[in-house]
């Protein structure tokens, strides 16, 4: 199975393709947003909100056979975007993995610049949050 | 005679670049207005050859910076046509100039029972000041509603008024929408009853004619900001019988006429509010801005940015999936939108990204997004430099983005 690393380095591959252009990414990130799976309504709820996002980002994780199972939502297209990739490259994987990921595939794509300081901010609560699930997994699996 | 937006624009340094990779149309002139180089020149002029403070330094560098200062307090009574100077107190903008009123006039006029009247249009400069008063001396805010379209609802307006209506405190022109409200009528209103009006001029100011004799208001606040003047500076006018009954708002230097530790005796109008060292260089900064605006002329202005208004509104109505929002017949050059089924920060993004500066979200005006049901919008404001041409670039950015979610 691929590493963190590797599906990170696929991204920012798929996203070479797109150049230079921020239209087309931006358009890229809004398309990527529409594979997100569909989020549990029973989770749609004030406590899962991520806190520091300009946008509404809704975040809720369990644990499978040991691995970390990601589900997450937002009202705006480019921030569910962001999520889908986000998702793909820490869904399904051990806590250790996950707090052990280096998660650099943002600026690499670009993205970095394209946010603007309060999107990118938000960008940082969401990664943030996902690391605090894996390590609260972690924790519970060490108990 | 119209305006010629080209040789305006050669005033304006900062128009002249792009941005990620397209000609920068700056859109957000509602959040804040661009310099003429006049401004900057006056910022750096002032720094490199008068800096020094104001009204008390016995030498050469205070009395001209002095002299400029007052020759700033001057311009701005001819932009409102106040009776005197005295009148003009400079403060840090708009929202500090509503928490002056709230702060010394509201402590002295306004007690426990009596009401103020604000509109479900209102900033929140203009609400959360009144709330704070409201909770410290047990005052009642009541709220002045608006239809769809975004205008006030003047029976309502009529029925709320009473005489324990102390105080209306209501926006001239609408910053989320552009409604002008018809703010004259609303003031001959409030003073039949006794109230007090005060006018927030964040956005009318640099807009509309405001003849404060005329309208007969007792305050209006603004910032200079908006009017191609520096930030961190503010405009409250008040009427000169109402600002010497009331207490002082910050103590210091300045503010004073004598200290000794027994007791304080307070300067005359405007120096009473003006406790601390101003910002000099935005006050003095602050008259060129003015003077392009008369050299420019208000009127003619006006008729530019409501011809970019009325040529935006055209050519986007028939943009399929764009919702107007505020659609009130007398407006501001505000136009508010929102796309169907996208959310506003992403048009805002999409937009950015062919060098188009636009505002989105609430615009400080949640209660009035509330009232609309919405999350908020994207807001494309005009000024004096912007053209048609610009108008059809941002147009057509729209119509793509709209079609991404309206096949």
């Amino acid at each position: 199975m691929s590493t963190i690393a590797d599906i990170q380095n696929e991204i920012v591959s798929e996203f070479e393709i797109l150049g230079d252009d921020r239209e087309s990414t931006i358009f890229y990130i809004m398309e990527l947003g529409g594979s997100l799976e569909p989020y549990p309504e029973d989770f749609r709820k004030h406590e899962y909100i991520i806190q520091g996002c300009q946008s509404k980002v809704w975040l809720v994780a369990e644990e499978q056979e040991g691995k970390v199972i990601y589900k997450a939502d937002s009202n705006t297209d480019i921030t569910k975007g962001l999520i889908s990739l986000l998702i793909r490259v820490l869904n399904d994987r051990s806590p250790k993995e996950i707090l052990e990921a280096n998660l650099d595939f943002i600026p690499r794509i670009g993205m970095g610049n394209i946010l603007g300081s309060q999107r990118s901010n938000g960008l940082a609560a969401m990664m943030n949050q996902m690391k605090r699930y894996a390590l609260a997994f972690q924790t519970k699996q060490n108990a | 005679m119209s305006i010629q937006v080209n040789a305006i624009r050669s005033l304006f340094p900062i128009l002249h670049q792009e941005v990620n990779g397209h000609p920068l149309i700056y859109f957000d002139n509602a959040a804040t207005t661009q310099k003429p180089i006049a401004v900057l020149d006056a910022i750096q002029n002032y720094y490199e050859k008068d800096n020094s403070n104001i009204h008390r330094g016995a030498h050469t560098l205070a009395d001209r910076a002095t002299r400029q200062y007052e020759e700033t307090r001057e311009s701005v009574r001819t932009l409102l046509n106040a009776r005197e100077a005295a009148e003009v107190i400079f403060t840090k903008g708009t929202t500090e100039s509503i928490n002056l009123v709230a702060k010394t006039f509201g402590s002295k006029f306004i007690q426990k029972g009596d009401e103020i009247l604000i509109s479900t249009l209102e900033h929140h400069s203009n609400i959360v000041p009144w709330q704070m008063l409201c909770e410290q001396n047990g005052a009642i805010l009541k709220v002045i509603p608006i239809t769809d379209s975004g205008e006030l609802i003047l029976e309502e307006f009529e029925k709320l008024l009473s005489n324990k209506t102390k105080l209306v405190s209501i926006v001239h022109a609408s910053n989320a929408l552009g409604t002008v409200n018809p703010v004259k009528t609303i003031i001959a209103a409030a003073h039949a009853v006794g109230a007090k009006v005060l006018l927030d001029g964040a956005q009318s100011a640099s807009h509309l004619e405001v003849d404060v004799q005329d309208l007969d208001c007792d305050f209006l606040a603004f910032s200079a900001h908006k009017l191609y003047g520096p930030t961190g500076l503010g405009v409250l006018y008040g009427k000169r019988e109402l600002l010497e009954e009331m207490p002082p708002f910050l103590g210091g230097g300045e503010m004073i006429r004598e200290v000794t530790f027994e007791k304080t005796t307070y300067n005359t109008i405007p120096f009473k509010f003006e406790a601390g060292t101003p910002s000099i260089a935005e006050v003095i900064a602050f008259k060129p801005a003015l003077d392009f605006i008369f050299t420019t002329g208000k009127k003619q202005i006006l008729a530019h940015e409501n011809d970019l208004l009325d040529y935006a509104t055209g050519i986007l109505r028939d943009v399929k999936g764009l919702i107007p929002v505020g659609t009130a017949p007398e407006k501001v050059a505000v136009f508010s939108f929102n796309i169907q089924s996208m959310h506003p920060y992403d048009v805002g993004q999409l937009l950015d990204a062919k060098g188009i500066a636009v505002r989105t979200g609430h615009h400080c005006t949640q209660p009035l997004m509330r009232r609309l049901g919405l999350e908020g919008t994207v807001r494309a404001s005009f000024a004096v430099y912007n053209t048609r041409a610009e108008v059809d670039v941002f147009a057509q950015a729209v119509s793509k983005i709209a079609s991404l979610k309206n096949k």
